[in-house]
């Protein structure tokens, strides 16, 4: 467990999950994030090798690049806690809709976490399309980037927060406005 | 037009705020130069030669006299006196200070306008037909399509930070002004079979370093799964476009490369997730923004004005003024005015804060407070009976926007370029002037009629060059500046579609070769030309050869000469990715 905090529905809070990354060893215990590649080559074991992901009590979430295919999870979707998505550049827009699939398309519940160059002036978009964690990036103020969570109090689309767009609302809002 | 209500005003003012911020982290160090660049680039501010350049939107080209004077008091108080207007219905100040941008914006805000996602790689402005709404040859008037397309755009969560840029062109009349065949997507409204507004869909146009033109990838969209089919094709675009070339990651390269067939596919597999779904658009907002779209309270006019005849019969210059910059409308008794930003001697687009104040008056007085921004630079005034073209025809002349050139060799489309821009290659406006200069006889302007020269200063082809009657591309010859030129591009499809690419007729040309280059090119149309046949239709019709000889041939010697003095000279044509 480290002392990492993150925001998490709105929220700073300490961070209790491990993140694995590619290649690194997989910790004994705890809550931890596996790469993709390592969750699906467990998926394919057999259900009573001794492979040490399967046999974990603690739960294990997934994490992948916005630029993997999302529909590997179509069939598992309700068994995974948390999937997380990583950003390798904040500029790269693909994670964006890999969040909107999981969520719209693949009804996923868990916790769905932003990785990697994840920065404040991208928070707001980010929530919009399904994203309720944030692993803002370490050298940044993340207490500063939860303020981006209110940038703007309407918005115009249908997304993942807002499945109604505005134009079906747009009549009860205005006598509130 | 549209008008905000409390909640589209509470969006752009929410966006002046967070803009303001964002302005602020970065002078104080906690946003590096990287991490503020797309935030500053999606509201239209771009770091340039002199100044950071700001590009506010223009929707679909529409304006109230009360938004242009607001245009012209940011000219004044934060810049040099006068804005750009662009090919992509945006004007561009060229001298704001970084500081003052968020007052800029709040300043717009104050009068319904924005610089939302005028830059960077999201979905840009909407643009449309100059003449929506108004046109002789229209079938639908596009505006509240094009309106219910801004909203839709603006802020879209998934799609802010795409592969590259993205623009949207719709049309909604016989003739395309909107340059649809070279969007990432074009619009056109059109009837369905059962009488019902519906949509053709294009994919995949665009122009820059690989110039396509759009396919049709929906021949008749029904209106209301108009943004659950744009979702389609963006995330489509937006997951599998190319990021790891920019040069090759617009969607037309992503449309080559799967085939049309296979993108309709994967479009189309997308949709059927999306199709009927919240995103469905309703009739009733349809009817909401429509309703921001009727007509002014025109008068019943008789089509014929006995004393616009009378002084077309008196004036040859303010006739040749009608025959040139006067539009045909759809109510009798009424036409188009367009205030020519081609002066010789003045940037094509440019006007200066007093010019734009006095197109508000004339809005005012004459055409319902309302004025039209083309892509090909000019300003309109939609709706003056034709009673009053006289009147404003003097005080357009007064004001130097009169010239009688909509549609001429010298209402030249031209980019700002090296001049002001940090991307060109080489500069584009000293060129403009030069064959507008050299092209000052009104009577061989006419007799050559319909000419369209567009001058891009780099292959970003912000002037269109492609589409250019004569198309001049600034390029980059070991450091100094050269000019490419290509024949028989064409920008709409005028009913015949038509629409095509220049060919380049060979080497690039130096800055001061460039009005004789284009001298001898339409002298050479003029020479082969069959009776009333157009310089377009000369060049389809005869091929590049007798315009290479006539431009080429002369030079040979003087070629030669450079070519033994520099080996590397000019000598190798830049052979545009066609």
């Amino acid at each position: 467990m480290s002392n990492f905090k993150i925001i998490r529905d709105g929220e700073l809070v300490d961070d209790d999950w491990t993140l694995v990354p590619t290649d690194g060893d997989v910790p004994a215990t705890g809550k931890i994030i596996v790469p993709l590649k390592l969750w699906l080559s467990a998926r394919l074991l057999p259900s009573d090798s001794l492979n040490a992901l399967t046999a974990r009590q603690a739960p294990v979430g997934v994490w992948l690049d916005g630029s993997d295919d999302v529909s590997v999870f179509a069939d598992s979707i309700a068994t995974i806690p948390l999937i997380a998505i990583n950003f390798p550049k904040f500029t790269d827009g693909r994670g964006y809709s890999a969040a909107t699939l999981l969520r719209s398309r693949y009804s996923f519940k868990g916790e769905l976490r932003a990785i990697g160059d994840v920065l404040r002036d991208q928070l707001f978009y980010l929530q919009r399309v399904g994203f309720n964690a944030f692993a803002v990036r370490a050298d940044k103020d993340i207490a500063d980037a939860l303020n981006a969570l209110k940038d703007f109090s309407e918005t115009y689309q249908a997304s993942t927060i807002d499945p109604i767009p505005l134009f079906r609302r747009r009549t009860a809002l205005f006598a509130e406005v | 037009m549209y008008k905000y209500d409390a909640i589209d005003q509470k969006i752009v003012d929410e966006r002046v705020a967070q803009f303001r911020g964002q302005t602020e982290r970065f002078l104080a160090g906690q946003l590096s130069e990287e991490e503020f660049r797309p935030l500053r680039l999606q509201n239209g501010l771009y770091v340039q030669k002199h100044a950071p350049m700001l590009r506010v939107a223009i929707p679909y080209g529409q304006l109230s006299s009360k938004q242009v004077r607001m245009l012209a008091h940011i000219a004044r108080k934060y810049d040099r006196g006068y804005g750009h207007f662009t090919t992509r219905q945006n004007i561009q100040y060229n001298w704001p200070e970084l500081k003052n941008v968020p007052d800029i914006l709040a300043d717009l805000a104050t009068v319904e306008m924005h610089a939302i996602q005028t830059s960077g790689n999201c979905i840009r402005n909407t643009t449309s037909d100059q003449f929506a709404g108004v046109a002789h040859d229209e079938l639908i008037d596009p505006r509240p399509y094009a309106e219910l397309i801004r909203q839709w755009s603006t802020f879209h969560p998934e799609f802010a930070y795409l592969p590259r840029k993205f623009k949207i062109a719709i049309n909604g009349a016989t003739e395309d002004r909107a340059g649809t065949l070279f969007h990432d997507i074009g619009i056109h409204t059109v009837k369905d079979d059962s009488g019902e507004v519906a949509f053709r869909i294009l994919v995949g146009g665009g122009l820059g370093r690989t110039p396509i033109l759009g396919h049709v990838i929906h021949e008749s969209l029904p209106k209301q799964h108009l943004f659950t089919y744009l979702d389609a094709i963006l995330r489509v675009y937006n997951r599998f476009g190319r990021r790891d070339n920019m040069y090759k990651a617009r969607i037309k390269i992503l449309v080559k490369e799967l085939g049309l067939e296979k993108f309709r596919a994967e479009v189309e597999a997308e949709w059927a997730h999306l199709k009927d779904g919240p995103s469905t658009l309703t009739q009733a907002e349809i009817d909401r923004v429509a309703e921001h779209f009727v007509d002014p309270a025109y008068e019943s006019l008789p089509a014929v004005d006995a004393d616009f005849e009378h002084h077309l019969l008196e004036s040859k210059a303010f006739a040749r003024w009608v025959e040139r910059n006067v539009f045909g409308h759809k109510k009798s008794g009424y036409a188009a005015v367009t205030l020519s930003l081609k002066k010789t001697g003045v940037a094509p687009g440019d006007a200066t804060d007093t010019q734009l104040d006095a197109v508000a008056d004339l809005a005012d007085t004459f055409s319902f407070g309302e004025i039209r921004v083309s892509h090909e630079q000019n300003l309109i005034l939609a709706d003056v009976k034709k009673h009053d073209l006289f009147a404003v025809w003097q005080r357009a002349k007064n004001l130097g926007f009169a010239t009688p050139n909509i549609g001429l060799l010298t209402d030249i489309i031209s980019c700002p370029g090296g001049d002001f821009c940090s991307l060109a290659n080489a500069k584009s406006i000293p060129i403009a002037e030069a064959i507008q200069r050299r092209f000052d006889d009104l009577d061989y302007l006419f007799d050559i009629g319909d000419l369209a020269i567009n001058i891009s200063g780099c292959m970003n082809a912000c002037g269109h060059h492609h589409v250019g009657h004569i198309g001049i591309l600034g390029v980059d010859k070991h450091g100094a500046e050269f000019y490419q030129v290509t024949i028989g591009g064409n920008q709409g499809f005028n009913g015949k579609n038509d629409a095509a690419l220049g060919k380049v007729i060979g080497p690039s040309f130096a800055q001061d070769e460039m009005a004789d280059v284009v001298e001898k090119l339409i002298k050479t149309y003029v020479s082969l030309r069959h009776q009333d046949e157009l310089f377009l239709d000369t060049a389809k019709r005869v091929g590049l050869d007798p315009f290479k000889a006539s431009v080429y041939d002369r030079n040979v010697d003087k070629d030669a000469a450079k070519n033994a003095a520099k080996p590397s000279g000019h000598a190798e044509a830049e052979v545009a990715n066609v």
